[in-house]
């Protein structure tokens, strides 16, 4: 169930995210001055805390998601199935967000 | 309609702790949930001592020794006392399942917590009202509906289609699954819930019924079959060790294979 829950939590996390994204979108078509602005935010800690928590989200929520899939094709239904397709889901999440920034950091995005 | 608080005069206040029974040297502590609809008060949960040296080892026994030997008030359902009848589901240390299967020893640390299945209307102390559960059992249709000629005999049935109703058949209605359920506590007046659902794929699953796709048809509903987001306490909570969940999963692919 706690899982269930994170799921929808970071699916509603996601919006707010979207809306973020769209904020730098329209940011970058509007001039230089304009993105200077929220490439500052986003470069803040702040700003990096949630981009952080963003990528963290996405992750989680799309291995979650795949885990659904699984289960909606009629798969993973025994009780160590599930468990081990919930703790995938979990781990995963979290090891593929801690990869991205790694990645990101190593080609110079901290700068 | 969600719900994450207790209405008001379902808030759960004080409770009596009874003496502890003379002369016992082994004593185990049971923290039960009472309400009485006749004396106008909230719920309390009451503790209880219990003799395990005089009483057997699963929890129903330790709720009988408690109306034989310390309060006769004590109300709770119970008839087979093997896990065969369904009656004495309850929620026992914070885990729907059969008070007669579930051991108190098994119970760690502490008091053996004991309240009646969530989220349904109380008769008295541990009684729940399952009336809507029953009416969503019956909703489903769970008998045999053919259109062929009665045969002279019984209806014939292979062995492998006869597999197909092994993990379904067993169901013993006892409502663990259901009232496990976070979308059943909240839709559950249009949600049909695991226990159900379960029992509506044993007969959409059973090739000797012809009423497959009014069956079917009858799911095809936001609420009624899709209100599942496999949250899976269903599976996690059935003390048959059933897998409602997984019907639930083969009733929504049924439902998408017969539109290809």
């Amino acid at each position: 169930m706690a899982l269930s829950i994170l799921h929808r939590a970071t699916g509603l996390a996601l919006y707010v995210g979207t809306l973020l994204l769209v904020w730098w979108l329209v940011a970058a078509a509007s001039g230089p001055a304009a993105y200077a602005h929220v490439q500052a935010f986003s470069g803040s800690i702040i700003g990096r805390l949630i981009v952080f928590g963003y990528t963290w989200a996405l992750m989680h929520h799309m291995l979650s998601g795949i885990r659904h899939f699984v289960w909606d094709l009629g798969y993973g239904f025994k009780a160590n199935e599930r468990e081990a397709l919930t703790w995938g889901a979990l781990i995963g999440g979290i090891a593929l967000t801690l990869l991205i920034w790694i990645i990101a950091y190593a080609n110079g995005g901290g700068r | 309609m969600v719900e994450f608080a207790l209405p008001k005069n379902s808030k759960i206040t004080g409770g009596k702790t009874w003496p502890k029974p003379a002369g016992a040297t082994e004593l185990r502590e049971f923290k039960v949930y009472r309400w009485n609809p006749d004396d106008g008060k909230n719920p309390s949960v009451d503790t209880y001592y219990v003799d395990t040296n005089d009483c057997g080892p699963m929890v129903l026994d330790g709720l009988i020794w408690i109306k034989n030997h310390i309060d006769p008030s004590l109300t709770f359902r119970r008839s087979c006392r093997e896990g065969v009848c369904g009656s004495c589901a309850m929620n026992i240390d914070g885990q729907n399942t059969l008070a007669c299967t579930k051991s108190m020893h098994d119970v760690k640390d502490g008091a053996v917590k004991i309240n009646p299945l969530p989220h349904q209307p109380v008769v008295k102390d541990l009684v729940p009202d399952l009336t809507n559960f029953y009416a969503q059992y019956a909703s489903v249709e769970p008998w045999l509906k053919t259109t062929s000629p009665t045969p002279q005999k019984e209806w014939r049935q292979s062995h492998e289609d006869r597999e197909k109703l092994d993990g379904l058949y067993e169901c013993i209605l006892c409502a663990c699954c259901s009232t496990s359920c976070p979308s059943y506590w909240w839709n559950s007046d249009r949600y049909l819930g695991p226990a159900a659902l379960l029992q509506a794929n044993r007969w959409v699953s059973d090739s000797r019924d012809e009423a497959t796709g009014e069956r079917l048809d009858n799911l095809e509903d936001p609420f009624r079959l899709y209100r599942c987001h496999t949250i899976m306490n269903c599976a996690k909570a059935c003390p048959k060790g059933l897998n409602p969940a997984e019907a639930i999963a083969e009733l929504k692919l049924k439902l998408v294979e017969r539109q290809i």
